[in-house]
């Protein structure tokens, strides 16, 4: 595939480097002379100075061929200009754009760029893993069905020890995928499975019965 | 949004013309350039982010300007103006005219300074 990125910050240098190793040919356009010069010295000639936000660059590293444009730099609009740009000027299928105000992806959304990356929200949410006392953390998202793969802890004190799987009140569309004890082996709980202490209980859930869900795992 | 020199004496003309006008900025102090006797609103304030927006009032608006310095910044504000709170009336300015080109063709009222003034120099300099 042919993939522009556009920024070659941090954020930039690693994806490039990631994305060549994978086998793909990519440019970068960055603006900064000093960061050009470092990525074309330690990549190969992949880095283009000029600004990423305007059609005449664009056009020049070739974007009518581009597979997909990835919009790295640090701030939001310039991000979402240059995705526009590819996506309306040169036909790009495929633009990513990273946001850093997580309250951006719904506009960028409706505004017609197909994935955006929060860097914020992913920070957020690897801290929130990592602090044992959540109950709640959300593994994965299911963007387009509104949905989200979960994991619920469920601590010693909960009411909801000992009872069966059938006597939860789970919300409507919430299901129990798997739950992992101890020994470490996963099982896919069954209407009459018990729960216990400890129990890590991977879950699908929609959005908005996030706590529905955590509710009715733990008890009050 | 954006009370530079361009910013301040629209939104001068427009209060003396009786209309409600509210300005956003980031930074208090460009407000210095608003006329002594306005009568509109100065707000702090980023014009990217939606509860600013809300607070200036753009539920209720009737027109919406963006002239930041940043071609980015106004084509990202002017969007979230028309598409997100439909505005009626969305203007913004875009210096470089590749891209204003690009967002009129996308429906976006946008005004090049580059390619206006260029062409009145032009005009002025053959008589």
């Amino acid at each position: 595939m042919y993939i522009i990125v556009v920024g070659g910050g941090r954020v930039g240098y690693y994806l490039t480097k990631a994305l060549l190793d994978e086998g793909h040919e990519v440019l970068v356009v960055e603006k900064n002379a000093t960061i050009c010069e470092n990525i074309n010295e330690e990549m190969g000639s992949v880095c283009i100075r000029g600004d990423g936000c305007e059609a005449a660059t664009l056009a020049e590293v070739g974007t009518d061929r581009a597979d997909m444009l990835i919009a790295v730099t640090g701030d939001d609009e310039d991000n979402l200009v240059a995705c526009q740009v590819a996506k309306h000027k040169f036909n790009v299928p495929r633009t990513i754009a990273r946001i850093r105000n997580p309250e951006n992806e719904t506009i960028f959304k409706k505004l017609g760029i197909d994935v955006t990356v929060s860097s914020t929200n992913v920070i957020l949410e690897h801290i929130e893993e990592e602090v044992p006392t959540h109950p709640l953390t959300h593994l994965l998202e299911i963007r387009d069905k509104g949905l989200e793969v979960v994991e619920v802890k469920v601590p010693a004190e909960s009411t909801t020890v000992g009872k069966p799987v059938k006597e939860l009140r789970l919300p409507s569309g919430s299901v129990l995928c798997l739950i992992i004890r101890k020994a470490r082996k996963p099982t896919v709980p069954a209407a009459n499975t018990i729960l216990q202490a400890e129990d890590q209980v991977i879950a699908v859930t929609p959005h908005e019965s996030e706590e529905a869900l955590r509710t009715a795992l733990r008890g009050t | 949004m954006g009370c530079g020199r361009v910013g301040a004496r629209l939104a001068g003309l427009l209060a003396a013309d009786r209309h409600t006008v509210t300005v956003l900025d980031t930074d208090a102090y460009s407000f210095r350039r608003l006329p002594p006797d306005f009568s509109g609103t100065a707000l702090v304030g980023n014009g990217l982010d939606e509860e600013a927006l809300k607070r200036a009032g753009i539920e209720g608006a009737d027109a919406f300007v963006a002239v930041t310095q940043g071609d980015n910044r106004n084509v990202m504000a002017a969007q979230i103006a028309k598409h997100i709170f439909s505005v009626p009336k969305v203007v913004c300015r875009i210096y470089d005219p590749l891209r204003r080109d690009l967002y009129s063709s996308l429906g976006l009222e946008a005004i090049s300074p580059t390619t206006v003034f260029a062409e009145i120099l032009k005009e002025k300099l053959e008589g």
